[in-house]
């Protein structure tokens, strides 16, 4: 068993397999919704309901958090919670079968894992802010928006790739020697 | 005739449990790819590893090929898919912020849920603050209100931007996927081999 789980925690899907079995997913998705997926909407809901407990009236308020607020409905009570609570249990399912669910910081050996998760701390701030001033991320915006060839979705994809390639080197010592 | 909840073929409740489904396949299917280690999703900004943007651009081209060829043989509507409305101002400075998040932090949002999903406590802690990052948002949108609606030019699609049919741009990207395809296989080969 040991011996099985070793020789598996590193083998991953042939790129090309893993993204046309997600390219179907996506054509499932939009056949179903009509729409596509989403990563960063259930977590927004996720705050807007942790607002709201935490300061009864302000969401109802609040200029950003009323758009998505209404006093009927559980703001939980949402097509991407429910995707986002799937998503976490199929990707525990696959680590699962391949001997990968562990606590553990994953970082470069050069780079200790307290600095790591500091630096995950910033990108998960800055990745929360341009979300949603981009009306959605890499899932729901870049992804699914040129899924049916939305222009916002292609400017999105070349923003985050693009950025991302230009300032690489000035950040290469986070990520190798 | 698809989209089946568009057209009251299948009821809330029902489209709620589907989207366990949707989402388990999607985590799944991101998972099995590698997508929640952080080192290998890196590694396409530094040449080591390109199965971000190999998944990534086969995903968009099989789902845009799928769609359309749906919408030619009259499976779905075409006409009522959600088209990301595209604000150009915010579209390009949102991206270039996330692109900043995700060469520091090394995940994107759905990335670090699958990482969060193994136990991966970076994953978490990006998780965390991707949480913070939309609070903060969501103070500060009152200030920064009158640029998240600039640019709007609505539900447009690039074919349409570009004067082109939805084929001929279909063609020429997947002639350009190919092309990525190609130059990130040798330069994969060139650069020095990173074990993680």
């Amino acid at each position: 068993m040991d011996f099985w789980k070793e020789n598996k925690t590193h083998i991953y899907w042939n790129p090309y397999f893993g993204g046309f079995m997600l390219g179907l997913l996506l054509i499932a998705t939009f056949y179903i919704t009509g729409r596509g997926l989403g990563a960063t909407g259930g977590t927004k809901s996720a705050v807007i309901t942790t607002v709201d407990k935490v300061a009864p009236g302000y969401a109802k308020e609040s200029s950003y958090y009323s758009k998505y607020y209404d006093e009927e409905k559980n703001p939980m009570n949402n097509w991407l919670v429910f995707e986002t609570i799937g998503m976490i249990a199929g990707a525990f399912l696959s680590g699962a079968l391949s001997g990968r669910v562990k606590f553990r910081v994953q970082h470069p050996p050069h780079i200790s894992s307290n600095k790591r998760l500091i630096y995950a701390s910033i990108g998960g701030l800055l990745f929360g802010f341009g979300s949603q001033f981009a009306r959605g991320c890499t899932s729901g915006a870049a992804l699914s928006g040129s899924a049916v060839l939305s222009l916002g979705g292609f400017i999105t994809m070349a923003g985050i790739f693009g950025t991302a390639y230009i300032v690489a080197y000035f950040f290469r010592k986070m990520w190798i020697n | 005739m698809g989209p089946l909840t568009y057209f009251g073929e299948i009821s809330t409740e029902w489209n709620y449990v589907i989207a366990i489904f949707i989402g388990m396949a999607f985590g799944y299917i991101m998972e099995a790819s590698g997508f929640s280690s952080s080192r290998k999703l890196i590694g396409v900004f530094y040449g080591y590893d390109f199965a971000v943007i190999r998944v990534f651009i086969t995903a968009t081209l099989v789902a845009i090929i799928g769609l359309l060829y749906m919408g030619y043989f009259g499976w779905i509507d075409y006409s009522v898919l959600f088209v990301h409305p595209t604000f150009i101002f915010s579209a390009t400075i949102g991206g270039i912020i996330m692109g900043f998040g995700f060469i520091i932090g090394g995940f994107c949002p759905g990335t670090s849920l699958c990482a969060l999903a193994i136990g991966k406590l970076d994953g978490w802690v990006f998780t965390i603050a991707l949480f913070i990052g939309i609070f903060i948002y969501s103070l500060v949108f009152p200030l920064i209100k009158p640029y998240y609606n600039m640019g709007d030019m609505g539900h447009i699609t690039i074919s349409e931007y570009l004067n082109m049919s939805n084929a001929w741009f279909t063609f020429w990207f997947a002639i350009i996927a190919v092309a990525i395809f190609y130059v990130t296989s040798v330069i994969r080969k060139k650069v020095k081999e990173v074990r993680y």
